[in-house]
């Protein structure tokens, strides 16, 4: 059953998305993070096909000048594994976000529609979590469970549900007392189905510079974790890890920094221009409905 | 407003509270025998019969919380698993040197962004102005770590070998008796928080500006500095603030990667080692003083908020 409020929604958020594009940082960000996606995707089939190595890199060579960008202290073909470090922290990072944006999305969209009690529950619970810098949650429950990636995934996008949450609840009460809002209460419509098919649809604006913004920071928990070698672990050939084990030898071998630090900068710098884009898009969609 | 503020207190310590019993109920989530957990492959017999008794295993749940909060109250935060010495004593000097970093580094960016963001304001639309966003955007997408390890190539290795990018403090002594250590980890702290406060200063301040009593000043022929310092600055403080809090209560956090990265001896760094070596109660001290600073400037952001805005002031209550 379709309602007439959804084909002029449909319409409305593609405008966003074209309004996001004609900015020059959205180009500019789609090239930057599409370059650091396809190579990260695409790195652990194609460095043992350039190389010859196996993605863990072994070339059993110590501080060698050999190859595109020589070796590691461990003789480790620091390319190979360059190529092979971005895919997981990526896969980690858009899961962390799903769970963050989904969950968030849902406690934020149910505690504005109802209001009241529930709405107060859910609102005091998230102000539990936000009292945590999200590093530090994550740090105490790797503390009790270790390193492991599932857990990782889990309490990074646990702890951006109620950042989330904040922004999906007041878009949703600032669309609840709408005409069609009204018009699909008398139709005696379940709550589950105003909330996707006429609230969601309505609040995709801010819900979509939450995920970029998410992603962005997802990238940046999950490198951070294995820098602090309490995220993905070794031997896997992994940026942050990589950063973490190389610097000691920063001087004698840079590459082996510099090409993860230069991976992951290019990387959430993209991310975060085609999330400012969208903001600006947002911004100006508003400004023009309220005029 | 008075009202308002003792509002705000209660559901600070209300929210306090619940942080400790979250923090507490972590540690059920260590499997199988926490005291085996906690010791790892040192577990002998002795030493597990030790930690158990210690850690008070045998009591029901609610009492382990009553009396873990209890010494919380108390100023005994536990015993140290890897080091089998009090809490307090691993964490006494390191909490100065990590409020030391904290603070000047709240300091300079906060410093920093107001003069920044006011300058894009002032400027809007100009070079300047798009100069300043476009650097503000980048560097706000960068993990920490990727800041300063791109500092430590700059300014101490391989460009320009100026700086020291370990802190290596001889022990007793203060780290601020070696101040050039200090510099990169407080630069890259800087430089992670400015960008967000300079973004939300001009995003307030241009609002400010275009605002009928800044127009008015400008009419009455008072010169554009007073306009500036007297008119406009004021009425951009108040929501500024609460950015400005976000931010350094961020910083809470930010500094346990800045602190692991230069070897600082700071209480981030404490919380990596607890955190490798299982040492469960240093972890839960950590991470309650984290959070409790964080609640802290909140609520202090909150007030200085209900303070600055002359609606909540006089508003009876709500």
């Amino acid at each position: 059953m379709s309602t007439p409020t959804v084909p002029s929604t449909r319409s409305r958020k593609s405008t966003v998305f074209r309004r996001a594009l004609a900015l020059p940082q959205a180009k500019i960000g789609l090239t930057l993070t599409a370059v650091v996606v396809l190579l990260a995707v695409l790195g652990p089939w194609l460095g043992p096909w350039l190389t010859g190595y196996d993605t863990t890199g072994f070339a059993g060579k110590p501080f060698h000048s050999d190859g595109v960008a020589g070796t590691d202290g461990l003789g480790r073909d620091v390319f190979t594994r360059f190529l092979a470090g971005g895919a997981t922290l990526l896969l980690y990072a858009v899961l962390a976000t799903a769970i963050g944006i989904v969950l968030g999305t849902a406690l934020g969209m149910l505690a504005g529609y109802t209001g009241g009690r529930l709405d107060s529950i859910i609102m005091r619970g998230n102000d539990v979590l936000l009292s945590f810098p999200q590093l530090v949650f994550a740090l105490l429950a790797i503390a009790m469970l270790g390193p492991q990636g599932w857990l990782l995934v889990l309490v990074i996008g646990i702890t951006h549900a109620p950042r989330v949450a904040r922004v999906a609840r007041q878009a949703t009460v600032a669309v609840k007392d709408s005409d069609y809002i009204k018009a699909a209460q008398l139709y005696a419509m379940p709550r589950r189905r105003i909330l996707l098919r006429e609230v969601l649809p309505n609040i995709t604006g801010p819900l979509m510079v939450e995920l970029g913004l998410r992603l962005t920071y997802s990238i940046g928990y999950v490198a951070s974790l294995s820098f602090l070698g309490l995220g993905i672990q070794p031997p896997a050939a992994d940026w942050g890890l990589m950063i973490n084990e190389n610097r000691i030898a920063l001087v004698l071998e840079p590459w082996g920094v510099l090409l993860p630090v230069l991976a992951i900068a290019v990387l959430t710098v993209g991310t975060n221009l085609v999330t400012d884009s969208l903001a600006s898009a947002a911004a100006g969609r508003e400004k023009e409905a309220a005029a | 407003m008075s009202r308002l503020i003792i509002r705000r207190l209660l559901v600070s310590l209300v929210v306090l509270w619940l942080v400790s019993l979250l923090v507490f109920v972590a540690t059920l989530l260590l499997p199988g025998d926490p005291a085996r957990a906690i010791l790892g492959q040192q577990a002998t017999p002795d030493r597990i019969a030790a930690l158990q008794a210690q850690l008070n295993l045998d009591a029901p749940v609610w009492e382990r919380y009553l009396s873990w909060l209890g010494g919380v109250f108390t100023g005994d935060l536990g015993t140290s698993a890897a080091t089998q010495g009090p809490v307090n004593d691993l964490l006494g000097d390191r909490i100065g040197a990590s409020l030391v970093l904290l603070v000047t580094a709240a300091v300079l960016s906060t410093l920093v962004g107001l003069a920044l963001g006011t300058w894009s304001a002032v400027r809007r639309g100009r070079a300047a102005d798009h100069t300043v966003s476009g650097i503000s955007l980048v560097i706000a997408a960068l993990p920490e770590f990727v800041i300063g390890v791109a500092l430590i190539v700059l300014l101490s290795t391989t460009v320009f070998p100026l700086l020291p990018s370990v802190t290596l403090a001889p022990p007793g002594e203060p780290v601020w008796s070696q101040p050039l250590q200090l510099i990169l980890p407080v630069l890259t702290l800087t430089l992670v928080v400015t960008p967000y406060i300079t973004r939300m200063m001009r995003a307030t301040m241009s609002e400010v500006l275009d605002s009928g009593y800044v127009e008015m000043a400008r009419l009455k022929g008072i010169p554009e500095r007073t306009v500036l310092t007297r008119h406009a600055l004021p009425h951009a403080i108040g929501p500024v603030a609460q950015v400005i809090a976000l931010q350094l209560a961020w910083l809470a956090g930010g500094v346990v990667v800045v602190e692991f990265l230069f070897r600082y001896p700071g209480v981030g760094q404490a919380l990596i080692d607890a955190v490798n070596n299982r040492d469960v109660e240093v972890v839960q001290a950590i991470t309650l003083l984290i959070a409790a600073v964080y609640i802290v400037v909140n609520l202090l952001a909150d007030i200085v908020g209900i303070v600055t805005n002359p609606r909540l002031r006089t508003e009876v209550s709500r």
